[in-house]
């Protein structure tokens, strides 16, 4: 603990092959405003699972999370909602990279996506990298450095406009 | 030194570095950057990084084809600052509402070349495989950064060879090849994979299947496709108007590593259908004929080309679609377009009773062509997912153009060898 990259909360949890078209669908790619997309995040499975996702911290899923287009907006949405990290057994691999390119928390381990249910606590240190959940802690391989770099500066184009004034070539 | 692999390959080329083995992860050079209707966004974006510089803007390519033309104000502004983005900056391959999908559209104009690293703001990205290129699909961030640094980071995949020999059935298509692979290896089965095409069906192929081979392959998660260059990529690139000695094809090491290879038998392989939600949930034909249909749609960047075309027109002429069934055919491109309606393609069609729309994504995109609840149809496009045309409360099938043509003509879904057959009978 003590790390500065522990995030984490309540869980929500997900089901496998949770495709893009469900996270944020089509119609709303208009915007790229986190608030306005999380108001349609999940909108086809309900309002219920929406005031639950607008409540938690953590999205848990099983395989393939975020399969489906290359919308960034999917990652977007998440975070408009409050969302900090994506426990997955696997991602697409669009997502995957769209997650780190904003800035969302996204980390692949089976055993911890198994072991949590919705409402349950879970805390990621992606320094340590580790998982913690329900007393348990599921280690996972850390980021390689390229990814920890953008991810330590908050996604992408902060990571680009942050080497800029850093001095950088451009 | 063992052999290579097309994506190892590609990825040196692109990256300029040697000896590059599965999991390393290095800086790529695209040779082109793609983005559809969310250039808008990748502009926004440059704005407030605050950069008017680019790397190289004759490697931006941008196509206005997910919403077009607009619908409303907010798209028109939207096809607005793009149009004026490419002529400030000089965007010489910019490519408006009239012309297309946007896949279609780079190859059809040459801008997709056998070797080359291909980036763009769509998943199906992995199609430009059908020329021997390697394409992947980005978010458009990372799209925005190439246009500032001309560079993004990848990750060297694992390959997976995909064997397929012998001749399919009548009735059968490159559709239904992929269908079925995908319902057999499912959504996530080659997630993050780089995936080679080969066997005796495959070099047969014309490069219209070989489009639809590569565009499929990213519903199974792969990160991009491959059939490697041979005579009938040489001749659409020649059409395509690309210089012969200009063409640089990486072709994969017999001696190569993959990690696995796959094997599909041609000759006994049925129509296949992807039953809603989604595109791994695959049946034979048989399984779900009589289904009843409210809407057909013949579009997308997986079949609308002008083969596509001729094939639905082919089970279509001289039937009539079903009363009350809705059969809306958006080709791919104009350039398809007019060539279908040059030889009377789009006649056949309108007198079976289709409705033709202008080129781009269409109701695949969400635009036009919407179902309302409790509604079904069955696309030739490459996604069911739940609420994609419409109500969350509708359902999407997805087959070959044959299949859907069929089906259309008797209102639910139709093995097209029995309509094939009566026309023989
Ligand atoms: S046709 Fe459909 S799948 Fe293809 S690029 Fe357009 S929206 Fe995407």
């Amino acid at each position: 603990m003590g790390s500065e990259h522990r995030v984490g909360g309540k869980v929500i949890t997900f089901g496998e092959n949770v495709n893009t078209d469900v996270i944020i669908p089509g119609r709303y790619l208009v915007s790229i405003d986190p608030a306005e997309l999380a108001e349609h995040a999940f909108e086809p499975l309900g309002p219920e699972t929406q005031a639950r996702l607008r409540a938690s911290d953590v999205v848990v899923a099983g395989r393939n999370f975020g399969c489906g287009s290359a919308r960034e907006q999917a990652a977007t949405c998440l975070i408009g909602a409050g969302i900090t990290a994506v426990v997955a057994a696997s991602f697409s691999r669009v997502f995957f990279r769209n997650a780190i390119n904003t800035g969302l928390i996204a980390v692949e381990s089976p055993a911890a996506a198994e072991a949590a249910a919705d409402g349950d606590e879970m805390w990621i240190d992606y320094d340590a990298g580790t998982v913690e959940t329900g007393g348990q802690t599921f280690p996972f391989s850390p980021y390689p450095p390229v990814l920890q770099e953008i991810m330590a500066d908050g996604g992408l184009i902060p990571h680009l406009m942050a080497s800029f004034s850093a001095g950088g070539s451009r | 030194m063992t052999g290579q692999t097309f994506a190892q390959k590609a990825i040196e080329r692109a990256s300029g570095t040697t000896g590059l083995v599965p999991g390393q992860i290095v800086d790529a050079y695209p040779d082109l950057y793609m983005s559809h209707t969310a250039s808008w966004r990748c502009i926004r974006t440059l704005e407030k990084m605050g950069v008017d510089r680019l790397y190289d803007v004759d490697r931006v390519a941008m196509v206005m084809d997910h919403l077009s033309p607009a619908m409303n104000a907010k798209t028109a502004g939207h096809h607005a600052l793009c149009r004026e983005f490419a002529q400030k900056m000089g965007v010489k391959h910019f490519f408006d509402v009239n012309s297309g999908i946007a896949h279609i559209v780079l190859m059809e104009h040459g801008l997709v070349r056998p070797g080359q690293f291909i980036i763009g703001t769509d998943s199906h990205s992995t199609i430009y495989g059908a020329l021997g290129a390697f394409g992947t699909g980005v978010g458009f961030s990372e799209i925005t950064a190439a246009w500032v640094t001309g560079k993004l980071w990848i990750k060297v995949p694992e390959s997976v060879r995909i064997v397929i020999d012998g001749e399919l059935a009548p009735g059968v298509y490159a559709k239904d090849v992929m269908l079925k692979l995908i319902g057999d290896l499912g959504a996530d089965g080659l997630t993050y994979d780089s995936v080679e095409f080969t066997g005796s069906y495959v070099a047969g192929m014309s490069v219209s299947e070989r489009m639809t081979f590569c565009n499929l392959a990213m519903e199974m998660g792969a990160k991009n496709a491959y059939v490697a260059p041979d005579d009938a990529t040489l001749a659409y690139l020649d059409e395509a108007g690309v210089p012969r000695d200009e063409l640089e094809v990486l072709l994969p090491d017999a001696d190569a590593t993959y990690r696995s290879t796959v094997h599909l038998d041609g000759p006994t392989l049925a129509p296949q259908i992807a039953v809603p939600h989604t595109v791994d949930n695959v049946v034979g034909v048989d399984d779900v004929a009589g289904t009843k249909l409210d809407q057909v749609f013949i579009g997308s960047c997986a079949n609308a080309k002008y083969d596509d075309l001729v094939i639905a027109a082919e089970v279509l002429a001289g039937h009539q679609v079903a009363p009350g069934l809705r059969l809306i055919v958006t080709p791919a491109s104009a350039t398809i377009m007019a060539r279908a309606a040059e030889n009377g393609v789009l006649t056949t069609l309108i007198q079976a009773g289709a409705m033709i729309t202008n080129p781009g994504c269409g109701a695949c995109a969400g635009a036009g062509g919407a179902m309302t609840d409790g509604e079904t149809t069955l696309s030739t496009a490459n996604r069911n997912f739940q609420g994609r045309m419409g109500s969350y409360d509708s359902k999407i099938f997805l087959s070959s153009p044959a299949t859907a043509a069929a089906s259309a003509i008797r209102g639910v879904i139709t093995d097209p060898r029995e309509i094939v057959a009566e026309v023989v009978v």
